[in-house]
């Protein structure tokens, strides 16, 4: 049923996503809106990226076109050797469901559907079995430390739980990133930085992980800044001291009914 | 996606609105155990029809004398006086595939015994008359050849003539008055009911047709020949035979008309099961109205459940759904909502029907037929109208749908 994809090689100089030259343009009625103005940059396996900007920059349409649901307009977006600006719309839903892991900042589970089977989701559309996919999905729920919710439905959980269940289902599948677009946004600052810890922890071991925030105090716990400005990247800088999350929650004061709240 | 794991999740997404998945079925549900007790109830009167007419006998030809009316004319006057006792004799000696012959007569008449009186019709048979109906005296004797010969004033009474004559004694042996002749009534039929066109056949009397020729009608002629063939599938042949001879006998040029008209009882059949064909037709027709306005129904919680789970739609894009799944997702929830109400349709068709039969007393057939034909209109409307809403889901935006608040 599915093709298969073209054979993955990494390019020549390692990079896991290389991005040359990227316009994205709306047209909105008449007028065109220029949304990217040509970005360039690549990202190697294993970094913790924090994409930062004001609204309006052009960071969403970047993701966006990152997470394979939009197509440049121009430029190319090579992603693990595949040029995904060539691809057909079944083929970047496989890319989707085979390489990319999403969590968005609502995070955008399934009501009155169990932990569990949220997480199983994305591998209900790959050629999984049922026994495996339940293995799987379990894993990654303990992954996330919310093994003992799997049954539990999103309206029973707290915020940081439903976005732990989020990180869950975006891990399912083994991806070659995740994309977080403002995971925090929805969260208080005890929770944020939980969540923040998870991410930190997954990039520990292997995970490259791409984070949109406009928050600079979450972005600290990322190891690479890219800031956007106008469609552009305005700066691209390397986080030499990145904050571990780990620590930093031992500072913050203790909230007793935080992980009951809806 | 599996099927079976879509069908399981478009189970699940119709249970998540109970009430709403059952109303949009009862659409279906009502439209298809109407059609399928509209189609029982056609059936059914069809299969009685049929069941009137095998009654009669299907291996029955009556002979009439005159061309077959044409446009309403007749042809040739004085064409009824073409069949005669004659001719009756030729048949029954000379065509091999006939096996019984009655000549026939008839007179209409009031008809008095004692102080009672009674209108009815005098049928004049020969003594096969009753082995061609294959109608049984109840008491009584039938008239012999004898009877005939002679032209013995005896006669046999139908069960309704009986009860209005004699309603507390028995008949055999008394004498009754038609149009002033006694006649001695040598026996009773037993009770035939109404025939396909709903007369009371039980409503005659039967007396030698030499008698009621020359006693009562004076005249010459017979006015049916009734003919039993040898087998009904020697009904063709013996009609084929007949014809031969009466042409022959009555000197007819080949590019000539018949002067006489054979009819069997398989063409009063045929009509008569159209007749009840297209009742069932238009019976079922105006119940496939309630089942199309099911199937809008149907569309129509669809579009409204595709806009409420826009957002689910674009998560599921999001995480690798393709075009084709979500499509798919959605037409299996309308087919599983179509297909449930057709199930309980067809139950609640064949128990209405079932119904309708015991408190109506009105013969209905349900044939596999109707429960194949509801249950294939039940798929065809999941399908029709559950594409146009799932492939409006199919085609949204994955990034506008996951925006949709």
């Amino acid at each position: 049923m599915r093709s298969t994809l073209p054979a993955s090689s990494v390019s020549s100089n390692g990079a896991l996503i290389q991005i040359d030259h990227l316009t994205k343009v709306y047209q909105l009625g008449e007028v065109d809106v220029h949304a990217l103005r040509g970005v360039s940059v690549n990202v190697l396996k294993g970094e913790f990226v924090a994409i930062m900007g004001a609204s309006g920059s052009g960071k969403s349409t970047f993701m966006n076109i990152l997470g394979c649901l939009d197509k440049p307009t121009k430029g190319s977006y090579i992603l693990e050797g595949i040029d995904v600006g060539k691809l057909s719309r079944d083929e970047l839903a496989m890319i989707r469901n085979k390489k990319i892991g999403f969590v968005f900042q609502g995070f955008n589970l399934l009501s009155r559907t169990s932990a569990l089977e949220n997480v199983e989701l994305p591998l209900f559309y790959g050629p999984t079995s049922n026994k495996a996919r339940k293995e799987k999905a379990t894993v990654a729920l303990e992954r996330v430390g919310l093994g003992d919710r799997t049954h539990h439905y999103p309206n029973q959980l707290s915020g940081g739980q439903q976005q732990r269940v989020a990180i869950a289902r975006s891990l399912v599948n083994d991806p070659s990133i995740i994309l977080a677009d403002e995971p925090t946004g929805n969260l208080d600052s005890r929770t944020s930085v939980e969540v923040m810890g998870i991410f930190q922890e997954l990039n520990n071991n292997g995970i490259t992980i791409i984070l949109v925030t406009h928050e600079p105090d979450i972005a600290q716990f990322a190891k690479r800044h890219i800031v956007f400005r106008d469609g552009k990247i305005r700066s691209d800088k390397i986080n030499s001291n990145p904050k571990t999350a780990s620590e930093v929650i031992k500072q913050l004061p203790m909230i007793d009914d935080e992980e009951e709240a809806a | 996606m599996k099927i079976l794991n879509i069908v399981l999740s478009a189970f699940r997404a119709l249970q998540r609105n109970k009430m709403r998945s059952f109303l949009t079925m009862l659409g279906i549900i009502i439209g298809v155990s109407a059609v399928i007790a509209m189609l029982a109830i056609g059936q059914g009167a069809e299969y009685s029809v049929k069941q009137q007419i095998a009654a009669l006998g299907t291996n029955v030809l009556m002979v009439y004398p005159g061309a077959q009316q044409q446009a309403g004319v007749r042809s040739g006057a004085g064409s009824a006086t073409t069949l005669t006792e004659d001719d009756a004799l030729a048949i029954s000696r000379e065509c091999s595939a006939v096996q019984y012959i009655s000549p026939g007569a008839f007179a209409g008449g009031q008809v008095i015994a004692g102080n009672l009186n009674w209108s009815t019709s005098v049928q004049g048979v020969g003594s096969d008359y009753l082995e061609i109906r294959q109608w049984p005296i109840e008491y009584g004797d039938f008239f012999t050849d004898q009877d005939i010969k002679a032209a013995t004033k005896v006669c046999i009474l139908g069960k309704t003539v009986a009860d209005n004559l004699f309603p507390d004694a028995s008949p055999v042996d008394q004498t009754i008055r038609i149009r002033s002749v006694p006649f001695k009534v040598a026996g009773v039929l037993t009770k035939k009911g109404q025939n396909a066109m709903g007369q009371d056949q039980d409503d005659v009397i039967l007396a030698p047709y030499t008698t009621v020729i020359r006693r009562l009608s004076h005249w010459p002629n017979l006015r049916f020949v009734l003919v039993s063939a040898t087998s009904l599938k020697d009904i063709t042949a013996a009609q084929t035979q007949i014809s031969e001879l009466l042409r022959m006998r009555h000197k007819i040029q080949p590019y000539d008309a018949d002067d006489f008209t054979i009819r069997n009882q398989t063409d009063l059949a045929a009509t008569a099961t159209a007749t009840t064909q297209v009742l069932t037709i238009l019976l079922a027709s105006i119940a496939s109205v309630s089942l199309l306005v099911g199937g809008i129904g149907i569309m129509n919680i669809m579009l409204v459940s595709v806009t409420e789970r826009t957002r689910e739609i674009g998560i599921r894009m999001s995480i690798g759904a393709r075009a084709r799944d979500i499509l798919t997702q959605f037409l299996i929830e309308a087919l599983v909502l179509s297909l449930l109400g057709g199930i309980t349709g067809i139950i609640f068709g064949v128990v209405g029907s079932r119904v309708i039969s015991s408190i109506a007393k009105w013969p209905t057939i349900i044939t596999a037929f109707s429960i194949i034909l509801s249950f294939g209109f039940s798929i065809a409307i999941g399908i029709f109208f559950g594409f146009y809403p799932a492939r409006k889901a199919a085609m949204l935006n994955p990034i506008d749908a996951l925006r949709y608040e």
